[in-house]
């Protein structure tokens, strides 16, 4: 066991698949020589050397859409964008070509590939390098879309995420990558964290918390406060929003009568919204207090920084929207 | 060139001129056939040129305008037909449609509907195959109208900074649905475009198919002996309109009959035949005969064929995971 940050389980991950698996490989803006725009890939270009690590022109369009014909070729591209803002310029090869090219051609044509996303905001990057986007990405079908709150999750998923053989949106929240709070201990030996699963990641029979990426770190901060009050709060992390595994939900919520939704993302339209959806739909009979959400107020994130704060789920927020439905 | 590759080629192009004629009846007046419809007729000399000179294992990937290519490519006539009727034995299985026709065996990719997307996907192929050492190539087809959105141009640096093996073959029909190259392009070459990014391109007579085979294969050849991205600006036209409903009045008068009566890409090598290699008039017809019942056919095929299962509509989501490791 070696504690590890999560940027350094993602490292792990990936020069472990490019170890094992020689049709891997990375490309990407500034993932070569300069070592990852958030120094993921330090190292890998001694390593492996130019073929598999492959520094990109700036150009987005081109580097989804080429990983995704390398992917249908037979190679296992992991396409790396310096943030999930930038994917916004890759919609139309991200969404309408990776992840339509099996259904489109009737199961003919693999995709296996990765595009790994930092992203999130809180670091005072102005309006458009602060998004939190992940809902819109895991709206279509033939897109996975995961987001990994733990180094654990990170390593495991992203091993699946890369043998997986369609197209995966690897999304690591980059204010996660070096925490010390996040820092966690991860097994040497081979593991894998399968996709499409949510995971309890806190037991407790008063309120269910669905949350997944930042928001689970802002959910457990919350819960140590509420359980000091005698609250005792279950956290359900979510890990893949597409697929989206309900079970562990519903089995809690039907335990708690009561759930309040943590998310990053703006509020509307959001992970909240689905959430609440389904569980009005699947365990209607077991609802005991409205669904609260707690998410990114719908405004543009502001520069200065208490600015963006505000604008974002603190612990704050989540004890108060328990509070209110307890 | 031997006459049997020649006749094969006459008759390749006469079956994509027939089965193109029938599908445009089909929609129009059978209403078999619905979405949308991009006929390839006064073209056919450019994909059947072209895809003869690729070996096995070179990819072929193109826009919606891909029935004709479709066909060069060996996919059975009875199958695209199939598949412009949504029938489960069609090329995908009627998932598809006439723009997204695909033949995985064949490393025909599709049939892309996103004008320009597939570049940068051709674009990957070759990138893949590079990756790997393997000496194949791609052949990767789009229109003019492509040449103006920022896949092309991305694609294009990218294919030429990674010196990749790609063949950009743009079929230069000189207009993008209603709007012309005049109109839309501020360079009126696209070999100009190409030139930016220091790709070899050269204008070919996308009417005659010696001129097209012979420029592919030096293309192909170029890509194989590693010296990177090649373009081949074909100079072609669509006889009919971009899709089922246009009725061309973009295009000034006499422009399609000149091109038509002057240029037919058929006709040319059908001279050729007649001339060079003193192949018999009935011999083209007996040809001709032929190709009218192998369409024939593919629609009695396409007809007696059932549509996709319901319970089949979920299926192929996501690709099997069974051989992941
Ligand atoms: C991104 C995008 N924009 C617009 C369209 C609509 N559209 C379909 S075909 C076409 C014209 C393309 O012309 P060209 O590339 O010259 O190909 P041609 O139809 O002449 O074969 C347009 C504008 C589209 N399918 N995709
Ligand atoms: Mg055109």
């Amino acid at each position: 066991m070696a504690r590890l940050t999560l940027r350094e389980a993602i490292t792990e991950a990936l020069r472990e698949e490019m170890r094992r698996d020689e049709n891997v490989f990375i490309m990407g803006e500034e993932v070569g020589a300069w070592g990852g725009t958030y120094a993921v890939t330090k190292g890998f270009l001694e390593e492996f050397g130019e073929n598999r690590v492959r520094d990109t022109p700036i150009s987005e369009m081109a580097i989804a859409g080429a990983a995704t014909g390398a992917a249908m070729a037979g190679t296992r591209p992991i396409a790396e964008f310096m943030t999930i803002n930038f994917a916004f310029v890759a919609f139309d090869a991200i969404v309408n070509h990776a992840a339509k090219v099996s259904y489109m051609f009737n199961g003919q044509f693999d995709c296996p590939i990765v595009f790994r996303a930092p992203g999130g905001g809180g670091k005072q990057l102005g309006a458009t390098h602060s998004h939190t986007p992940d809902v819109i990405f895991a709206h279509f079908p033939g897109l996975k879309v995961v987001c990994p709150a733990t180094p654990y999750d990170a390593k495991g998923l992203l091993k699946s995420a890369i043998r997986d053989n369609g197209p995966v949106l690897f999304i690591e929240p980059v204010a996660l990558y070096t925490s010390p709070k996040v820092r966690d201990e991860v097994p040497e030996e081979e593991f894998t964290v399968p996709l499409g699963v949510s995971d309890v990641k806190r037991e407790g029979s008063d309120v269910t918390i669905i949350t997944y990426g930042e928001g689970l770190h802002v959910s457990l901060d919350a819960a140590k406060a509420l359980a000091k009050e005698g609250i005792e709060a279950e956290i359900i992390d979510l890990r893949s929003l597409q697929p989206l595994d309900m079970g562990p939900v519903i089995e809690s919520f039907k335990k708690t009568f009561k759930a309040v939704v943590v998310e990053f993302g703006h509020q509307t339209y959001g992970i909240g919204a689905e959430i609440a959806a389904r569980l009005q739909d699947e365990a209607f009979d077991y609802i005991d207090a409205p669904i609260k959400r707690v998410a990114q107020y719908d405004v543009p994130a502001p520069y200065s920084g208490e600015l963006e704060r505000a604008a974002l789920p603190n612990a704050d927020r989540v004890i108060a929207a328990v509070k209110e439905i307890l | 060139m031997d006459k049997e590759t020649l006749l094969d080629w006459y008759h390749q192009m006469v079956l994509i001129r027939r089965f193109e004629e029938r599908s445009d009846e089909l929609y129009q007046l059978e209403g078999k056939i619905k979405g949308f419809l991009h006929l390839y007729i006064g073209q056919e000399a450019v994909a059947v040129g072209t895809i003869a000179a690729r070996k096995k294992g070179d990819h072929i990937i193109t826009a919606y305008r891909d029935h004709g290519h479709a066909l060069a490519v060996g996919i059975p006539a009875s199958q695209v037909m199939a598949e412009l009727m949504g029938k489960a034995t069609g090329a995908v299985g009627g998932r598809g449609g006439s723009m997204h026709l695909a033949s995985k065996e064949r490393t025909f990719w599709g049939g892309y509907g996103i004008v320009g997307a597939h570049i940068s996907l051709g674009t990957g192929m070759a990138l893949a195959e590079k990756y790997k050492g393997t000496d194949n190539v791609c052949l990767c087809y789009f229109g003019d109208g492509a040449t103006n959105i920022g896949y092309f141009h991305e694609s294009l640096n990218m294919a030429a900074v990674w010196d990749l093996p790609i063949v950009f073959i743009c079929e230069n029909n000189k207009y993008g649905m209603g709007t012309s190259i005049e109109k839309a392009s501020a360079a009126h070459k696209m070999i100009d475009k190409a030139k930016a990014y220091k790709i070899p391109g050269k204008q070919v007579d996308g009417m005659d198919i010696f001129a097209v085979y012979e420029a592919t294969e030096k293309a192909i050849d170029a890509c194989r002996k590693g010296k990177g991205p090649q373009f081949l600006e074909m100079m072609t036209y669509r006889y009919e309109g971009h899709s089922i409903g246009d009725r061309t009045r973009y295009r000034p008068e006499g422009e399609l009959d000149k091109w038509r009566d002057e240029k037919d890409p058929i006709a040319t090598l059908q001279n050729h035949l007649l001339q060079e290699h003193k192949v018999k008039e009935a011999d083209l017809v007996a040809i001709d005969k032929k190709v009218i019942k192998e369409v024939d056919e593919a629609v009695e095929f396409s007809d007696d064929s059932p549509l996709p299962a319901l319970d089949t509509l979920f299926d192929h989501i996501y690709p099997s995971n069974a051989e992941a490791n």
